[in-house]
């Protein structure tokens, strides 16, 4: 068996287990820490698939920020697992039925795939080949326009966040610390030149 | 391996190690070997960095002591061996004789893990911190950005810290930690852009040697051809958000006992101190950022003197002293003014200072060629 496919078959089996217990843990923050861990052998098999670019973005993205966010949601949320449980029996027919299609779609998609990949082998990139170069080139020459698509999509969701976030004035007392800075001596303090009071 | 190693020994144990290549590749079969070799050579290239690293981070709590304990006219630890040089063991041995106190109720197995998160991220980094051209575990290509993705993960640390301590007080500082951590990173990261459009790589090796050109370099004053001068205000927008990163004061919430609860008030002992430990880590790793994306790496400052990896420690070491020197004087923030100097003062630097350098970039004064 050759290294890589030792690496493999170890990052698999963490990113199949990691992944079953994301669905089955009881505990809200425990399962979204697995679904790290899933994050982080998902990006070991990309790395082994020479898509250095994707695994440490899927990193610095997935990892770094939006389970970030979602470990906040998670554990200021109170989650009662009994209530949603409840349902289970009712709704899983309907689940099922969903899953069954989603699977079936998937296999459709990477069984082509696969009877490609099988007639003409991947070609192997050179040790110096940059696929950030690569990556960078492509978004911005031939996918320019969906690429900027996105960035206004974002902007959009950053002025909507703005937008839900923001109640009006400012109530607090706080004092900008642009006039705290600018603030003289002779704003706060005025010396009094007096003569001396004989007390009587 | 092999070729490293031809390299390094002395002439007449060549032989031996020919044999001894031979013996292992008729025991094990060439395919097992080769794996064999690969292993145990990235454990030997891991080891060589991460002992001293663990060394260094040890006397750094020593010299951080030392130094704050001039510049205040103090002596120092001084008791503990010859100029209280043995102090760190000394430490080390106290914190790991105490208990290490889980609080009831407490998620005892994200407790433990929270330190871990914390420490991990900043020894994984040094897999691809090169130290000259070819000293380094691994040259990836995308080096930087993998600095990037591995740092942002410390932040798991404190929030999972706080989260399995089962207390408000811990839980509610680990929301500001992590809140002013991830504010600073995007600064940094804005930074850092800037300084990977002007080298055009990824590659720590490649921004290093792309700050030895230019009209300074070609005069012989290399140490002015460096990228800090041509992005000062990314210079220091970086070394500011670096010391917010490593929650070093003046922005060490956490540790700011009198006025404001941090998110390891319930930890104890070793716990505790591997937070510590990852706290200094850091700052190494983070001084070690610097001294490559903007001090020139290994570069000699003056070009009648040999490039070599002392250049690089020297670096270093101005670049931690500056943290000791920044931790002895100045006060510490107020919360609100943390977040106000992370998003209204240093993103919209960044942001201009950006399409500055993009725009200068494609003018004819264009000085990054």
């Amino acid at each position: 068996m050759e290294f890589k496919t030792f690496v493999f078959y170890f990052l698999a089996t963490i990113l199949v287990y990691a992944s079953l217990r994301v669905v089955t843990l009881r505990n809200p923050v425990h399962a979204a820490l697995h679904l790290v861990l899933a994050f982080f052998s998902a990006s070991g098999v990309w790395v082994l698939l020479q898509a250095e670019f994707l695994a440490i973005a899927l990193v610095l993205v997935y990892v770094g920020a939006v389970m970030v966010l979602f470990l906040f949601v998670v554990m200021l949320l109170d989650i009662n697992l009994d209530r949603l449980r409840e349902g289970f029996w009712s709704y899983l027919p309907l689940g099922a039925i969903v899953a069954l299609l989603m699977v079936a779609e998937m296999s459709l998609v990477l069984w082509v795939s696969y009877l490609d990949r099988v007639e003409n082998d991947v070609p192997q990139a050179e040790a110096t080949y940059s696929n950030v170069q690569a990556v960078g080139r492509l978004m911005f020459t031939e996918y320019v326009y969906p690429f900027e698509l996105a960035s206004v999509v974002l902007l959009v969701g950053i002025v909507a966040a703005v937008a839900l976030t923001l109640r009006g004035k400012r109530k607090s007392k706080s004092v900008s610390p642009a006039e705290q800075v600018f603030v003289k001596a002779k704003d706060r303090v005025r010396v009094l030149k007096m003569t001396a009071e004989k007390r009587d | 391996m092999v070729e490293t190693l031809q390299q390094l020994l002395p002439g007449f144990l060549i032989p031996y190690l020919d044999q001894a290549m031979q013996l292992g590749q008729g025991f094990f079969g060439p395919v097992l070997w080769q794996n064999i070799l690969t292993v145990v050579w990235t454990v030997i290239k891991v080891m060589l960095i991460i002992g001293p690293l663990l060394g260094i981070v040890a006397y750094t709590t020593f010299a951080e002591r030392k130094v704050i304990g001039w510049m205040q006219v103090r002596i120092g630890p001084n008791r503990v061996g010859p100029w209280g040089l043995i102090q760190p063991l000394a430490d080390g041995l106290k914190v790991l004789l105490k208990e290490v106190v889980i609080p009831e109720k407490a998620d005892a197995a994200v407790f433990l893990l929270a330190p871990v998160f914390a420490f991990a991220p900043a020894l994984l980094a040094w897999a691809v911190i090169p130290f000259n051209d070819f000293l380094i575990v691994a040259n990836v290509n995308a080096g930087l950005l993998f600095v990037m993705a591995v740092t942002s993960i410390s932040v798991y640390g404190i929030i999972l810290a706080g989260w399995s301590s089962n207390s408000k007080y811990a839980f509610l500082g680990s929301m500001r930690s992590a809140a002013q951590m991830i504010s600073y990173e995007v600064a940094m990261g804005l930074s850092l852009v800037v300084v990977l459009m002007i080298s055009n790589s990824l590659s720590l090796i490649d921004i290093v040697k792309g700050q030895d050109q230019g009209l300074f370099a070609d005069m012989g004053l290399k140490f002015l051809s460096w990228n800090w001068l041509s992005l000062l205000p990314m210079f220091v927008v970086y070394l500011v958000s670096l010391f917010a990163e490593c929650n070093r004061a003046p922005f060490d919430l956490a540790e700011g006992e009198s006025e404001i609860v941090g998110y390891h008030v319930e930890y104890s002992g070793m716990s505790f101190a591997v937070f510590q430990l990852a706290e200094y880590s850091a700052m190494l790793l983070g001084a070690t950022l610097v001294a490559l994306l903007f001090l020139g790496g290994w570069l000699s400052p003056v070009g009648f003197l040999p490039d070599s990896i002392l250049w690089l420690f020297i670096k270093i070491l101005a670049v931690v002293t500056v943290f000791f020197w920044v931790r002895a004087t100045f006060p510490r923030y107020r919360y609100d003014q943390v977040m106000r100097l992370g998003w209204k003062v240093f993103i919209p630097i960044c942001l201009i200072w950006l399409t500055v350098v993009g725009c200068w970039m494609m003018s004819p004064w264009n000085i990054w060629k």
